[in-house]
């Protein structure tokens, strides 16, 4: 009796409804899509019940006050700013000094983090007691508290802009932040940057190719005095050429304060070294953490292997460390940047000051306001993660886990 | 913030969160704002954290100041007992929050009346208790008398205020430049001040006085004569309640009416006895039924004027002349004697 050849499953459909409806197959979909349209309908019932409300309490509602003239000033923009723009320009300055006190805190949060995270394994007594003194201390303080303490304690050690400290004639440090020159672009600086870029990509391949032919066949390339001729000469040419690239623009006492010049607020500083040293607290302990979790076999081996412990540090055991230290190292990033908004306290134009405060209060549309802002923190919080995500990915590959 | 979130949620789900629109609900039913005062034993009012003269606690707790007046007025008018109210401190930023969510049935927390304010908050001015306006605070030792000379300086303020967007207005149009630092609370900009972060502070002349108070060395400072913006004060309630509109702008106009006829917290009970001049006698209850036609008693002035006095006993007590503040009553004084503070008649 032949033996009648089975039919394969129908592997697309199968894998569809897989897919898209689990283990419980189409009944499962079924139900998913009930519920994503009972979402809908309660977002939609939440929108229109805001309106009415609002309505029948006759309070202004919609976004229509986002073109408004927003009329006041802000301390600090990164981009033009006068206090003729619209509210959405307010908007993009808050939002931007925002990223701007997150990024610098991240760069010397995890500097000092790391820091003091290894020095808490140091086997020298002094480092590791000083280390954990450090972190026991700040992280068991409140963060306003130490935010407000530094911007007072920045501010009283600084003196008022007619005694300030003066660098050089040219770098000015005073209550009012620290001023310095100002750069100018002019039209030698795009071939110049073209020429520093040139020679950059140009050193990096020679010391590619010095390295591949010393792996290879041994032969030593001496490529350090093109390099620095590179460096060097290319930009020099470009100067030559298309004229000077930048001039700096002097700060100079007029009045009340410096005119000319950039500054750097004393409200930055104070707000960018209590949120560095306070997550750095954290990040300590991660990293201590992630350090602890490879096995101490590595550390001997690399011992055996004579290398000197910061090398074995660097080369073994951080690398295989990440992996712990990265899923809680992401949880302090987006801690340190939802803690900026209490830059308001000591009056840093973030986000939260200018957007939540300023213009929430002049205009009065709380629900629009705050809407936006939420919304603005969930955004850069799961970029960030999408980011350390990315950089975890990697990790995981190179280490063939 | 809390406030701001609260009602943010309350106003989307609907739902009464804590008793955020829980009047407003009151006032679908039917139910007036002056009988649901009435219910609860207590007037509700919002002031500030702490403004000498206008609103502040002493050490064991006890409102006092011109704003808080009101509130005592009101509920003297109403319980005819002054001390039946509920203070509610509230930050700039929270107050009309506060009022729209129903927290509070008014707000007497020096204020300003303007346009935007009384056009799309879902609330109403109901008068105006002080004629303020936008002046500067700078150290002497900086040798500064006109604030046409606060080129380039850095200035403080208070965030959620009238004052960012006039000190902008009066800098542009006189073309010179300044840097804004903007805090949350009254207190650490004067601290910030203090620091020397700010050359100057800026805020209503009224509330230069009363924070000077509490510098170190007041007299190290000086309030330019330039007022640069008008800042009228006043009471606000929610819209959509008339009578009780009514009767909140009707107790501060009965605090100026009695200055006017001279009735003081002393006299009042020899004036009733005594009085035989007709718009006297209306002011007084003995005559007509005006208290009865904004849904209270007859004698509501009495009430008012043995709780808290006349608008110019409130005014002398609080920031006048016999307080430490010491502010002169200048725009402040009865449009008869030179000011602009002026009374629609009782009658």
């Amino acid at each position: 009796m032949a033996v009648e050849p089975r039919n394969p499953p129908p592997q697309l459909l199968f894998k569809l409804r897989r897919a898209l409806g689990g283990r419980a197959g189409w009944g499962g979909l079924i139900l998913q899509i009930l519920f994503v349209m009972a979402l809908a309908w309660i977002a939609y019932e939440i929108v229109g019940n805001a309106r009415t409300n609002l309505e029948n309490q006759r309070i202004a509602s919609g976004f229509g006050f986002m073109s408004g003239t927003a009329g006041f000033g802000v301390s600090q923009s990164l981009i033009p700013y006068s206090e003729s723009d619209t509210y959405t320009r307010v908007f993009v300055v808050g939002l931007l000094n925002t990223l701007l006190v997150s990024l610098v805190g991240i760069f010397f949060a995890t500097i000092i983090g790391f820091l003091v995270g290894l020095g808490r394994l140091s086997p020298n007594w002094m480092v590791s007691r000083l280390s954990g003194g450090y972190v026991e201390l700040v992280r068991n303080l409140p963060l306003l508290f130490q935010i407000l303490f530094w911007y007072l304690a920045v501010l009283a050690a600084l003196p008022s802009p007619r005694q300030s400290v003066s660098i050089f004639g040219s770098v000015f440090l005073n209550n009012r932040g620290l001023v310095v020159p100002r750069p100018i672009p002019h039209e030698g600086l795009w071939p110049f940057l073209i020429a520093v870029a040139i020679a950059v990509a140009g050193s990096l391949v020679l010391g590619r190719y010095a390295r591949h032919a010393l792996f290879r066949s041994g032969r030593v390339v001496v490529v350090w005095p093109y390099v620095v001729g590179s460096l060097i000469g290319l930009p020099l040419i470009a100067e030559l050429v298309f004229g000077i690239p930048l001039s700096f623009e002097m700060p100079v006492l007029r009045g009340f304060n410096f005119a000319g010049g950039s500054r750097i607020i004393p409200e930055l500083v104070a707000l960018v070294l209590a949120l560095s040293t306070y997550t750095a607290a954290f990040i300590a302990e991660v990293v201590r953490g992630g350090v602890l979790s490879v096995h101490k076999g590595q550390m001997e081996a690399g011992a055996s292997l004579g290398l000197s412990r910061g090398a074995t540090l660097r080369l073994i055991v951080v690398p295989q460390a990440m992996r712990v230290i990265l899923p809680p190292l992401t949880n302090q990033y987006l801690n340190l940047t939802k803690n900026s908004s209490l830059a308001v306290a000591i009056g840093y134009p973030d986000l939260f000051s200018v957007f939540a405060g300023t213009t929430l209060s002049q205009t009065g549309q709380a629900i629009e306001v705050i809407a936006i802002t939420m919304g603005v923190y969930l955004l850069i919080s799961l970029v960030t993660s999408a980011i350390m995500s990315f950089y975890g990915w990697r990790i995981n590959r190179s280490m063939g886990a | 913030m809390k406030r701001v979130l609260a009602f943010t949620l309350a106003a989307l789900v609907g739902l009464p969160l804590q008793s955020a629109l829980a009047q407003t609900q009151d006032a679908a039913k039917g139910k007036s704002m002056l009988e649901t005062v009435k219910a609860r034993g207590a007037l509700s009012c919002g002031v500030s954290q702490g403004l000498p003269g206008f609103s502040a606690p002493d050490d064991k707790g006890n409102w006092s100041g011109i704003d808080v007046d009101v509130c005592r007025a009101i509920a003297a008018v109403i319980f005819n007992d002054p001390t039946k109210v509920k203070f509610v401190p509230l930050s700039a930023k929270d107050r009309f929050i506060a009022l729209q969510s129903g927290e509070i049935d008014v707000l007497s927390r020096n204020t300003t009346w303007t346009l935007s304010r009384d056009a799309s908050l879902g609330a109403n001015f109901t008068g105006v208790t002080y004629y303020d306006g936008q002046g500067f605070l700078v150290k002497k030792s900086l040798k500064v008398n006109s604030a046409l000379e606060l080129n380039s300086a850095s200035v403080c303020v208070q965030t959620g205020t009238t004052t960012e967007q006039n000190l902008a207005d009066y800098f542009k149009s006189n073309k010179m430049k300044y840097e804004v630092i903007a805090f949350a609370s009254a207190d650490e900009t004067v601290k910030a001040y203090e620091s020397g972060r700010c050359d100057v502070f800026t805020s209503d002349v009224s509330q230069l006085y009363a924070e000077r108070l509490k510098l170190a060395n007041p007299a190290d400072h000086v309030v330019l004569p330039e007022v640069i913006s008008k800042e009228p004060l006043g009471p606000m309630v929610r819209q959509g309640d008339d009578q009780w509109f009514d009767l909140v702008k009707w107790t501060l106009f009965a605090m100026l009416d009695a200055e006017e006829f001279g009735i003081t917290q002393k006299n009042v009970d020899e004036m009733v006895k005594t009085a035989d001049k007709p718009e006297l006698k209306r002011v007084l209850g003995t005559d007509g039924n005006f208290g009865e036609q904004l849904g209270v008693t007859k004698d509501w002035v009495v009430r008012i004027v043995k709780a808290v006095g006349n608008y110019g006993e409130s005014f002398d007590r609080n920031v006048g002349a016999g307080s430490k503040l010491g502010i002169a009553r200048g725009l402040n004084k009865l449009w008869n004697k030179g000011g602009i503070q002026y009374a629609p008649p009782i009658r």
